[in-house]
């Protein structure tokens, strides 16, 4: 039982459980999946499908994460990705052709990629600490996107490419597909090949690590081009979520979100030790608790209440501190109330 | 007279005397870099623009980033510790919310303006004891704080409150003219300036900001030379937290009303105007007076992006940019010079 | 020195870790105006009785008296407010503040309104200097300085404070003689005024030069207080080892380098890396064993980065049989077989959260690259044979390497270093730290890697051990390498009077 307990992914899960079972209590609807023309609906399904562009992206932070590193750009790569795969889409004036759509998704997701060499190098080859270096992207990315497209939201027409975050595949949607896969290649690259170990190495001890002959360099930039590669994927599904280019909203606070998501999953800020299954449980975490507060009728615009407070508790339970100080107010509390002592105790 | 045999002793002073400066005022010179490109930007825009340098632009210069100087000191109070807070802009529009409300309700400003300060002062607080009494790391115990100001701005009014109080447009729209060829300042103005030489002397002349600066250097020897170390990191929460307040309101007078989405992304460009002003984000080296300077920095870029009329974009593209180039250079220095000893 | 009472007197100081007992028992006394020096090797107690004295450890057992008070501190400040002051090895100054903040925070001079009195300070801190006999600029910041003005500022902190009572945790490990000089002239300074003065440090001539008393501990007890003058340095060692140094020397040296056919497997000219390693010359034959002995600062640890790629070389050449190798990264000098053994095991060698089995795999996996990831059934096969051939105790390869003894860690990281079948493998400090037995472990297995044909570099502190252990052994002074000798026949004594000779042309050196 209590190897059960250490496991590090029993309180993610847990707390995940947990919301899911008190969404179910207030409205039993919340687990309910009907089947209409072969799809899947359901609470549960669209967390499935909103989750996907905070998947790719808390996937690809956890990386960086590992490294001890952190990556604050995601979200206006996002934006640029869309505008890039968009502006595309619309200059050929052929929205639905299949080859527009490839060459677009590729140069979008290959500008995503560009970003997240550009923030590697800053950080493996420059030795800039990460948040600045991420943070000149973050600031200068949203205008890149806004000059691509011109300062307008771009908007298409096109089916192909609105059924990458809309379509559906053997009933569930063809967004949640691409989180699982997403997932697969991560789990796979990291736990099959030696990354996981070199990465996880180097997030603990750089110096030792690089005394050790592992390629440090090569692995924090390479965390840093994985992270803007999915943040470049995702960028594609949220505009084909809207059908837009939305430089300024597109990916707003999502790296938020999904430094969250990770750290939910029981992978420290300080890098080392990560858990690609934990982040997957917190990333469903923080989409549950984003529909919860939807259904609660509170406006949008006030989740971050919620979530500043989900933020606090999970900080404070990773504290030792705050361990420490409940386990003391436990004992004194225990101390204080009279009781009739065991028979064991008597006899000792 | 035998210049040949005075010159190598008083070339031995010279080279002393400039050894001197820089043991004794070397973190200085990220702020007096910072300083010449201000210059070189000044000199530059008005080459190319002709009337740029206006006394009516320079004083609007002012004018327009009144509340970003203000959020700047109280950034550079954190920043030198070694932490950050990126609830600045969150609880700046909140309080500014929270301000307006309270003024349509028929509070007076006396009271208004002093709460507003209490607001922020609390969540700096807030964020201060999760820094330091459960070992939050301050990026994400700022950004609980600015979640937690983002949301509270909405629940005070989903949308924009606008402010008719006369005492708080005063702030703003007064033009107190000096001189005579159209220089001037407003109130906000001069409450920003105040809250700058406060910072100064502050963390010049008080143990509390001597100890700002050790907590920075190394914060195990502050602790073992025995400084106030916890009430201290407390502390600079809490400046960072009420400076955000009286941004919100100084933005609030300016924009002369609240509104429940401003300040997003504010708290990157103070960050930016603080590193660039010279302040390292390592802590324990920076001053106020660069963090100005970054700003105005930052002011004249977006009054250059302004005139040569190209998109607002460019302007945070620019602000990227120069903050990019100063890290890269700071880093060159850093390591440069550890690569001596 | 004053015979009569002693400043600081403890009794039967206790200290107990769990299971561990780091101080059984100890008496330890000081005088004032005398300089005490407390000597062991590592584990013997020094540190916890430090740490008891100054506060930064509670006694389980024992009573400490300051000038005849009983007393108890609960926390280093409570010490310090005694009149007890420390100036640890890793200054514990603030390198971005001025020496005058660095001498006077905390009881700063106030002026008008309250407001910090920056002239006073510095002029308060420019006399507590010049009380020292120092010519430091108050007003410079304290980071510009080297370490040994550092620390001396840490003193004129310390006194600034009114101490009676001095300790110095190592104050010499980062100082060359100009400055060890200085910081004796500081300390008889001292002496003349009464404070008693606690001398901490591993360097036996120092301690002969400036300690009047010496107390000597071994595994937590007290073994004696010796007058300096009335102690041999033989005798010294013996006490702090607790056997005969004759004893010691059970190892074979395998035939020695007498050869002159033997292959030499690496050569390095001219090797520069300022400002430690200055044009050093250094060959190594294959299957022999090459100790570095010198003086802390004399550039053993750099000499080691340099040939191993750790450092980049400035200047120099290094050949690997024969061929000209590009050390230019720790990666590319175990692709030709030159692997290195940091001294700083625990932050630069081993990955504590790691266990065994990944810290044994770590080296190996990272050179075939990430992905020709060896198969977990092999990785386990592979430290198992490792553990078993180190003798790694315990023998769980999932431990988190952490948990283990200090000999073990090494064990562990040696046998990562084995693991890439190397040509060459430099040990720096390999047995710090480390209880005798397992010391004698590593020695021996250091034979008889040399014996299957490694090359090895072997650098220690321990002039004793580097005689044992190595065939051949290299001097180093000042970043160069004055001599090389072979180690038959040579006695500790002699090769300390090799490596404490002073350097021929000294003269531009100030």
């Amino acid at each position: 039982m209590s190897a059960v307990v250490k496991h590090r992914l029993f309180w993610p899960l847990v707390v995940l459980l947990a919301l899911i079972l008190l969404n179910t209590v207030s409205r039993p609807s919340f687990v309910s999946i009907t089947v209409h023309d072969g799809r899947l609906y359901g609470s549960l399904i669209d967390v499935l499908r909103n989750s996907a562009p905070l998947m790719l992206v808390a996937l690809g932070m956890t990386l960086v994460i590992a490294t001890r590193g952190i990556d604050l750009s995601v979200g206006a790569i996002m934006a640029v990705s869309g505008a890039v795969a968009l502006t595309i889409i619309q200059d050929s004036g052929d929205a639905a052709n299949p080859a527009v759509l490839a060459v677009a998704i590729g140069t979008a997701v290959g500008a995503g990629l560009v970003c997240g060499l550009w923030n590697g190098f800053l950080v493996a080859v420059l030795g800039i600490q990460p948040i600045i270096a991420t943070l000149v992207l973050m600031l200068a990315g949203r205008g890149i996107a806004l000059l691509i497209t011109g300062g307008f939201i771009t908007t298409i027409n096109s089916d192909p490419y609105k059924f990458m975050a809309q379509g559906y595949v053997l009933g569930l949607p063809f967004a949640f597909y691409v989180s699982l896969a997403a997932i697969a290649v991560v789990a796979l690259v990291e736990r099959r090949t030696a990354l996981g170990m070199l990465t996880e190495a180097v997030g603990i001890n750089p110096e030792a690590s690089r005394l050790a002959g592992v390629r440090a360099r090569g692995i924090i930039w390479g965390a840093y081009a994985a992270s803007g590669l999915l943040a470049g994927f995702a960028g594609i599904l949220y505009s084909s979520n809207i059908m837009a280019a939305d430089a300024n909203a597109a990916g707003l606070y999502i790296e938020l979100d999904a430094i969250l998501a990770v750290v939910l999953g029981g992978t420290s800020l300080a890098g080392g030790t990560f858990s690609i299954a934990g982040t997957v449980v917190g990333v469903f975490t923080i989409q549950t608790l984003k529909s919860t507060i939807t259904f609660l009728g509170v406006p949008p615009a006030v989740t971050p209440v919620f979530m500043a407070a989900v933020v606090v508790v999970v900080v404070l339970v990773q504290s030792r501190r705050f361990r420490r100080w409940v386990g003391l107010l436990a004992a004194s509390l225990r101390a204080r109330s009279p009781r009739r002592p065991d028979r064991a105790e008597v006899a000792s | 007279m035998t210049t040949t045999q005075t010159a190598p002793a008083r070339q031995a002073r010279v080279a002393g005397s400039r050894r001197r400066f820089m043991t004794r005022h070397a973190s200085w010179i990220p702020v007096f870099a910072a300083a010449a490109i201000l210059v070189a930007m000044v000199v530059g825009a008005q080459l190319y623009f002709g009337h740029f340098l206006t006394p009516r632009l320079v004083s609007s210069i002012l004018l327009d980033n009144s509340y970003l100087l203000i959020l700047a000191v109280g950034m550079t109070f954190v920043i030198l510790t070694g932490g950050i807070d990126l609830s600045v802009g969150a609880v700046m529009s909140f309080t500014g919310m929270m301000g307006a409300s309270l003024l349509r309700a028929g509070l007076p400003s006396s009271v208004t303006a002093p709460t507003m300060l209490a607001a922020g002062a609390l969540i700096g607080l807030g964020i201060g004891v999760l820094v330091q009494y459960f070992d939050v790391q301050p990026f994400i115990a700022s950004l609980a704080g600015m979640f937690l100001a983002r949301g509270l701005g909405f629940v005070v009014s989903l949308e924009s409150i606008k402010v008719t109080d006369s005492s708080i447009l005063w702030l703003q729209g007064t033009r107190l003219h000096i001189g005579g060829s159209g220089w001037y300042v407003t109130p906000t103005g001069i409450l920003a300036l105040l809250v700058v030489a406060a910072g100064a002397l502050l963390l010049a002349y008080t143990r509390f900001g001597r100890t700002v600066y050790a907590v920075g250097g190394n914060e195990q020897s502050a602790r073992l030379m025995g400084l106030p170390v916890a009430r201290t990191k407390l502390l600079a929460y809490v400046v960072s937290g009420t400076c955000a307040g009286l941004a919100g309101v100084v933005f609030t007078a300016y924009t002369g009303a609240a509104y429940p989405l401003n300040g997003i992304g504010t708290e990157l460009d103070t960050i930016a105007a603080v590193v660039i002003g010279g302040t390292l984000l390592t802590g324990g080296s920076g001053f106020v007076v660069g963090s100005m300077i970054g700003v105005l920095v930052y002011g004249m870029i977006k009054t250059v992006i302004n005139f040569l009329g190209v998109d607002q974009s460019w302007t945070r593209i620019t602000i990227g940019a120069l903050l990019l180039v100063f890290v890269v250079v700071q880093r060159v220095i850093v390591a440069r010079s550890a690569r001596r000893r | 020195m004053d015979d009569a009472v002693p400043l600081v007197q403890v009794t039967g100081a206790t200290v107990r870790f769990r299971s561990d007992t780091a101080l059984d028992d100890v008496d330890f006394r000081m005088f004032a105006g005398e300089v005490h020096s407390l000597m062991g090797e590592n584990g013997a107690g020094k540190s916890t009785l430090i740490k008891a004295l100054t506060g930064a450890l509670p006694l389980d057992a024992g009573v400490v008296t300051l000038a005849g008070e009983s007393v108890r501190f609960a926390t280093p400040h409570d010490a310090q407010r005694a009149g007890i002051g420390t100036v640890y090895q890793e200054i514990d100054l603030l390198p971005n503040l001025t020496v005058a903040e660095n001498i006077a925070l905390g009881r700063e001079p106030r002026g008008r309104l309250g407001a910090i009195d920056w002239p006073a300070m510095r002029r308060l801190a420019g006399e507590a200097l010049a009380d020292l006999g120092l010519d430091v600029d108050p007003a410079s910041v304290l980071g510009a300085h080297p370490l040994a003005v550092q620390q001396l500022v840490a003193i004129a902190r310390a006194l600034r404070a009114d101490v009676k009572v001095l300790v110095l945790d190592e104050p010499t490990s980062s100082l060359d003689l100009d400055e060890v000089a200085e910081l004796f002239r500081v300390i008889r300074e001292l002496k003349a005024r009464g404070v008693a003065i606690l001398f901490v440090s591993h360097f036996l001539d120092q301690v002969y030069e400036i300690c009047d008393r010496i107390t000597v501990l071994r595994n937590g007890r007290l073994v004696g207080e010796y007058l300096t003058t009335e102690l041999l340095r033989i005798d010294l060692v013996q006490k702090m080892l607790g056997r005969s140094a004759a004893a010691l020397s059970e190892r074979t040296h395998a035939d020695g380098l007498d050869d002159p056919d033997a292959s030499v497997t690496l050569s390095a000219r001219g090797v520069t890396v300022l400002p430690g390693i200055a044009d050093a010359d250094l060959d190594l034959a294959e299957g022999e064993v090459l100790g570095i002995a010198g003086l802390l600062g004399s550039g053993r640890s750099e000499l080691a980065r340099a040939l191993t790629g750790v450092d980049r070389l400035e200047a120099g050449v290094i050949r690997v049989d024969g061929r000209e190798a590009h050390l230019s990264s720790p990666r590319r000098a175990m692709a030709v077989g030159v692997v290195y053994s940091s001294e700083n095991r625990r932050t630069e060698g081993l990955i504590a959260e790691l266990s065994v089995l990944e810290n044994i795999t770590l080296a190996l996996q990272a050179q075939r690259g990430m992905l020709r990831r060896i198969r977990s059934a092999r990785q386990r096969e592979l430290a198992a044979s490792w553990v078993e051939a180190l003798d790694i105790r315990p023998a769980d390869i999932d431990r988190p390497v952490g948990s283990l003894s200090g000999g073990n860690q090494q064990k562990v990281l040696l046998a990562r270093l084995l693991a890439l079948s190397p040509r060459v493998i430099v040990l720096d400090e390999p047995t710090r730290g480390i209880d005798v037995g397992a010391k004698v472990e590593i020695q021996n297995l250091v034979g008889e890697l040399a014996d299957n044909g490694l090359s090895v570099v072997f650098i220690s502190a321990e002039l004793e051990e580097v005689l044992r252990v190595g065939t051949r052994v290299a001097i180093l002074q000042n970043g160069r390498v004055v001599d090389v000798v072979p180690s038959e026949g040579l006695t500790s004594d002699a090769l300390l009077a090799l490596v404490a000779r002073p350097d021929e042309d000294d003269g531009n050196d100030a």
